[in-house]
């Protein structure tokens, strides 16, 4: 399988390339000095509760004054058994469950959701809901980018951030709350649609939010990219190579960003992600700094991709018919989901009972997560919070 | 009566040390109100409204508020340096106001080595921040407590370079002379090798009060509040109070080193200009707060070896060269 996109016309945009900075000291054998000292290292715990866990996450970190010599993370705060408990009740029914997964981008769990049952119940979605799904996805997936840019600044220690990415994030959750009804856990997407069409001038008020958003991002290219210290903090700390990135099995920005252009909205397109046109934003250095770029560039496709789904929105029905009870035939389903986060996908095997046999949701976070503990051993402590920050995770969605 | 017991030194110094707390604390309640509305402003936002008209009265509340909580001694803790430690980071703060020239005749107490005793004085604060940070007995305090002595002790050779080059141009450490050696507008801020001076202060006191971007003692997404983790009510307050007051101070000494001290346009008293520049100046430090992201400790210390303390040494010389041989002496 070859991770390369099957076609992309539009070359990956890549920054410019900074030679890899790595420490000048080797670390390796100045802990094998310290060690032959006889000191010892200070275990810290960070988390479950701490500022920049970003939720429930414990790391174990063993200190050697300011310098981390290793990491452990520890997991399974948040775990609810939401794989299990899917097995227990209809189809339908566990859709707003997958809320709760990454509950950041909770439109993406949905969707992949939904996507799994309809390939096994084999149910069409009209035109006009899948363009209508493609503009849901990309409003979340701005919310979710902004949501890290904002912690990601505190992160950091520049605060004024924080409120500013919220200022936008508003009016995208405003728009998502016309539509949906919600703010947090839409449940917006059924199979084989969606429950209800937009509300009118929902469309206009999209648009005015991408013009919005784009005046405001050379505010945040002000704040932080270009900022000297916020560079120095994040440039060639924490560097993944595409080999080591492909092999822990990353996806989404935090492997777009070591080189690798694999995005499933690309490489295997689902709803009408064919029909648009929207570069995928792959960066060369695989640092801290291009984690964040990465996330930042793919604001502009997202605002670029709305634009177009209200451009191509046909006219229509917006779900097709569904039986109340939905009884799949016996057989097994996969659905690929760009998530904010990465690869979302969910397998389903149906026996043809009204529950599924089993469920298997392979989360983006959780992967992501595990390059963490090889990236952070060598680094400072204060790098931990900025690599564990770039990396983007949503505990909810690790510990399923 | 009372005219007659002023007349005693000591009653004297009683009466100004005790004019002086009343003052330190009633400014540090404006500044931490004008920092929440600063702040607000500038992440859009409003910051306080609901206490008070315009939401003056927060910083009253908080202050109610720490005094009223409960004071929590943790277990684990070195219950003598625990306590003790507010003190030592509270106490310096006040004692270096004593010798802060307001105006002229509007000081606590002028010797001719006020320079020497603000730096001295000042440096007893790292050792409370040290055994808060070892008393506490949390690795997280420890760690913020190792950071501020390096920091606060690196970054103490540039800002002592820096007002040594003052020191060269008003031939005295007397406070009180170097802000009358800058009457009528020969403010040292003019002279090219003070202003480059007057930057390596800014920023050694940017780094000695603790702020972003050199906040790293209390980094709060790093060491969830470094050396003061786990304090809470009074005692907490306390480090809080010499936070700002030292904030504030920072900027009164800046102003006057390099801004003329109480020197102004005539219709206002000297005092007041004295505090409305420094004002200004607390609010450039604000600015810079919410505004930059925080270094990291290697690069806090490289920055202030290899790239502060080699400029503060040319400072000195460009200085005395400027003194000695140009005539660059202010009288």
């Amino acid at each position: 399988m070859s991770l390369e996109p099957r076609t992309d016309p539009n070359p990956p945009t890549a920054g410019p390339e900074t030679p890899a900075k790595g420490p000048a000291i080797d670390a390796q054998a100045l802990h094998q000095e310290i060690l032959d000292l006889g000191t010892q290292g200070m275990v810290m715990n960070m988390g479950p509760q701490h500022p920049s866990t970003h939720g429930v996450l414990r790391l174990i970190l063993t200190l050697d004054g300011e310098e981390v010599m290793a990491c452990e993370p520890m997991i399974g705060y948040l775990h609810r058994g939401l794989e299990k408990m899917a097995e227990r009740r209809p189809y339908r029914h566990f859709l707003p469950f997958t809320d709760r997964l990454d509950y950041v981008c909770s439109l993406a769990n949905n969707l992949a959701c939904a996507q799994a049952i309809e390939r096994l119940a084999g149910v069409e979605v009209p035109e006009r809901a899948q363009w209508l799904r493609v503009a849901l996805m990309e409003l979340n997936r701005i919310a979710s980018h902004l949501l890290f840019l904002g912690t990601f600044g505190t992160d950091l220690g520049a605060t004024t951030m924080l409120l500013y990415a919220f200022r936008e994030r508003e009016e995208a959750l405003a728009l998502l709350e016309a539509i949906t009804g919600a703010r947090l856990t839409y449940n917006w997407i059924r199979v084989g649609g969606l429950p209800d069409d937009m509300p009118e001038n929902w469309d206009k008020g999209v648009l005015a939010f991408c013009d919005l958003l784009e005046s405001r991002l050379p505010e945040y290219d002000r704040l932080l990219t270009d900022n000297p210290i916020f560079r120095r903090r994040t440039e060639g700390v924490g560097v993944v190579s595409p080999e080591d990135a492909k092999a822990y099995g990353l996806t989404g920005p935090t492997l777009r960003a070591s080189g690798v252009a694999y995005d499933i909205r690309r490489w295997a397109p689902y709803e009408k992600y064919a029909e648009i046109d929207f570069d995928v934003v792959v960066l060369r250095d695989g640092d801290t700094f291009a984690r964040y770029l990465a996330r930042r560039l793919e604001l502009e496709q997202s605002v670029r991709i709305l634009r177009q789904v209200f451009d191509k929105l046909p006219e229509g029905p917006i779900a097709s018919k569904v039986g109340k009870v939905l009884k799949p035939p016996p057989g097994i389903a996969f659905s690929q989901v760009e998530s904010p986060r990465g690869e979302l996908s969910f397998t389903m095997v149906s026996d043809g009972s009204p529950n599924p046999v089993r469920v298997h949701i392979r989360a983006p976070s959780f992967a992501n997560l595990t390059v963490l503990a090889d990236l952070v051993a060598g680094n400072k402590v204060a790098d931990v919070v900025a690599i564990l920050g770039s990396i983007d995770i949503v505990l909810g969605e690790v510990d399923r | 009566m009372i005219a007659q017991a002023l007349e005693n030194p000591w009653i004297r110094q009683l009466v100004n040390a005790a004019m002086l707390l009343a003052v330190i604390n009633l400014g540090v309640l404006v500044l931490i109100y004008l920092e929440r509305k600063v702040a607000g402003y500038i992440q859009s936002r409003l910051g306080p409204v609901h206490v008070g008209p315009r939401g003056w009265l927060q910083s009253v509340a908080d202050a109610v508020k720490l005094v009223l909580k409960e004071d929590i001694i943790p277990a684990p803790a070195d219950r003598f340096m625990f306590v003790l430690a507010p003190f030592f980071v509270f106490v310096p703060v006040l004692a270096v106001f004593l010798v802060l020239p307001f105006s002229s005749g509007w000081v606590a107490y002028d010797f001719s080595l006020a320079a020497l005793y603000v730096i001295a004085a000042g440096t007893v604060a790292i050792m409370g921040i040290v055994m808060a940070g070892w008393g506490t007995n949390n690795k997280y305090s420890l760690l913020g407590g190792l950071r501020s002595a390096a920091q606060l002790i690196s970054y103490e050779v540039p800002v002592v370079l820096a007002i040594l080059a003052v020191v060269f141009f008003a031939q005295s450490m007397s406070l009180v002379e170097i802000a009358e050696a800058q009457r009528g507008f020969r403010w040292f801020i003019f002279q090219p090798p003070l202003l480059v001076a007057a930057f390596v202060y800014m920023i050694g006191q940017l780094a000695e009060t603790n702020r972003t971007p050199f906040d790293l003692p209390e980094a709060e997404s790093e060491l969830v509040s470094g050396f003061h983790t786990e304090y809470s009510g009074i005692r907490f307050a306390m480090f809080f109070l010499a936070e700002f007051a030292n904030t504030f101070f920072a900027s009164a000494l800046a102003v006057v080193l390099f801004f003329g001290g109480w020197d102004g346009l005539p219709g206002l008293t000297g005092a007041l200009w004295l505090v409305l520049k420094s004002y200004v100046l607390v609010f450039v430090l604000m600015w810079i707060r919410w505004t930059l992201p925080r270094v990291r400790v290697d690069q806090l210390l490289g920055f202030a070896w290899k790239v502060l303390v080699p400029i503060g040494l040319i400072v000195v010389l460009w200085a005395a060269a400027s003194v000695v041989y140009a005539g660059g002496v202010a009288r």
